[in-house]
């Protein structure tokens, strides 16, 4: 497997008011120094604590800012902006709200330039993915939040992106539907063999996923450690968040999440 | 899979809004009782001598007034010279303010520059430029469109600035990511989703429209509701006045149905607040 992004030593700061100083403003490191790379299909999560920059990074590898230090790599080719070689899935939809389930999921074909002819077949296969085909001509208010994050999911896989980037996608659902697209995400990531870049809040979900748990800690947003998560077949065992591979792992991650004697400051 | 049933089933039920005939019928009766007594009131209050018959005819004679003058086309052509007067108006308001509005509200310059001056002019009552109007473009046709084209600009302008301003910065950056060009997101973004909050501008200018309207033609017109309205009060054609207020009230409601049937069509993906 070859190196599919490369985080080159990024910084990452804003300018802010400042609070203690009335009109004054300083700088605000939200990432400082990172370094890591993705490879080729991996499925990578993103854990850390409030404040660590993870919402940053993403922009950052979206090509929605650039860095201030250091640079990012795609393929070798350094990110300068958006790009349809990456599809990002926001924690809130974002579904653009007056176009169906399909419509939306068309937005992103026509973003990408493929004929109109095409767009039905594609879209029907994208929802028949993400289990939504009688549900095509529904406009998103009339979906569940879990059916909302499928039609997400389908409209970002749908412009056929190398990478796939998601932002935390499942916090705002509730427990079952999480675990139910958990498992779905891992059984389309198996199908379609994208690299995906998973930031999330929650331990289980990092470990769940990720073949490998970068670990951040927060003020500035830095990387504390990388985790291997030695769990296979995680589809096949039902409740694999029993095994023992996958408690130990969690506690694993767990305890460097919380070791910090500032663990009290993360919320 | 489990999980996807039940959502399926969820949304189903959502949609499951048969229409009961009892229920439909209570409806009908809850939303036109108090407009009937309000009609009976009004027939019967002059009959008793509530009010005095001579100012205040009742309903039935206003009504008989009103089918009198429809018949003889009278009430027709002041209601056409009204609706062409707040239909031209209206419709140059959002040909003009519309685009305008859009581009206010996408370039921040533009709007830092005219705020003061669109305050001024939105805090400036139409009514009170009506002599302005009047001297400057006459008695004519020109100064009753154009007043009520300023009267609609207004609130259709603020109201497409405001909807640019407030679309959903999510939906920005989800198609920024998607590398779209800047006219696809301003064609495909922000134009359908500022529609709803540029319709609210509509509807308001729609009732400003007929309002600025009849006020100008009390004051000076030849044809018109508003003409009619103060010309058969001077003639002591009571009922007939009544009918005149009647016919604006009617020409009211067909503008407001109208535009709340478009804004339906165009906004059909909102979800609708009172279910």
């Amino acid at each position: 497997m070859g190196e599919k992004i490369k985080v080159d030593r990024v910084t990452k700061t804003f300018v802010v008011r400042d609070s203690d100083q009335k009109g004054a403003r300083k700088e605000f490191t939200a990432i400082s120094n990172m370094e890591f790379s993705v490879k080729e299909g991996e499925f990578l999560t993103i854990v850390g604590p409030s404040g660590c920059g993870k919402s940053t990074l993403l922009d950052l590898l979206g090509g929605l800012s650039t860095p201030t230090k250091g640079r990012i790599l795609l393929d070798g080719q350094e990110i300068k902006g958006p790009g349809l070689d990456r599809g990002t899935v926001f924690q809130q939809y974002a579904l653009f709200p007056w176009k169906t389930a399909r419509g939306n999921i068309e937005f992103g074909l026509e973003a990408k330039g493929i004929p109109k002819r095409e767009w039905r077949a594609q879209s029907d296969h994208y929802l028949e993915l993400v289990g939504l085909k009688s549900f095509a001509d529904r406009y998103p208010h009339e979906l569940s939040g879990g059916m909302k994050q499928r039609v997400a999911i389908a409209r970002s896989l749908a412009f056929n992106p190398d990478v796939l980037l998601m932002d935390e996608p499942f916090a705002a659902l509730d427990a079952q539907t999480r675990e139910t697209l958990q498992s779905e995400l891992l059984r389309i990531w198996e199908k379609t063999k994208k690299t995906i870049i998973f930031i999330t809040h929650g331990i289980d979900e990092a470990v769940y996923l990720g073949q490998r748990v970068v670990i951040l800690s927060a003020n500035p947003g830095r990387i504390k450690k990388i985790v291997e998560i030695p769990l296979k077949h995680r589809l096949a065992d039902a409740d694999i968040r029993s095994n023992p591979e996958f408690v130990k792992a969690r506690h694993q991650v767990w305890s460097l999440l919380h070791e910090d004697e500032y663990a009290g400051l993360y919320i | 899979m489990v999980a996807i049933s039940k959502q399926v089933k969820s949304a189903k039920r959502l949609h499951k809004l048969t229409i009961n005939p009892l229920l439909a019928l209570q409806k009908l009766v809850k939303q036109s009782i108090v407009l009937l007594l309000f009609f009976v009131v009004w027939e019967i209050a002059p009959r008793i001598g509530l009010v005095d018959p001579a100012f205040f005819p009742a309903f039935s004679e206003v009504a008989s007034a009103w089918w009198n003058m429809l018949l003889s086309n009278e009430l027709f052509s002041h209601f056409s010279a009204s609706i062409t007067r707040s239909i031209a108006g209206f419709g140059l308001a959002i040909a003009i303010a519309i685009p305008l509005g859009l581009v206010i509200g996408w370039y921040p310059i533009a709007r830092d520059l005219l705020n003061p001056i669109l305050e001024l002019f939105r805090n400036t009552a139409a009514l009170a430029l009506l002599p302005v109007f009047i001297l400057l473009l006459g008695i004519g046709e020109t100064s009753k469109i154009a007043i009520v084209f300023f009267a609609c600009t207004w609130p259709i302008l603020l109201n497409t600035i405001a909807a640019v301003r407030n679309v959903d910065p999510l939906l920005i950056k989800s198609a920024r990511s998607m590398n779209i060009s800047s006219f696809s997101l301003f064609y495909k973004v922000i134009l359908p989703a500022s529609i709803p909050t540029m319709f609210t501008g509509i509807r308001m200018a729609g009732t400003g429209a007929i309002l600025v309207l009849i006020a100008a033609e009390m004051v000076g017109a030849k044809e018109g509701l508003g003409y009619f309205i103060t010309y058969s009060q001077y003639n002591f054609m009571i009922p007939e006045m009544y009918a005149g207020i009647l016919t604006i009230s009617i020409l009211g409601l067909i503008i407001n149905y109208g535009l709340l049937a478009l804004e339906k069509r165009l906004s059909r993906w909102k979800q609708d607040p009172t279910v």
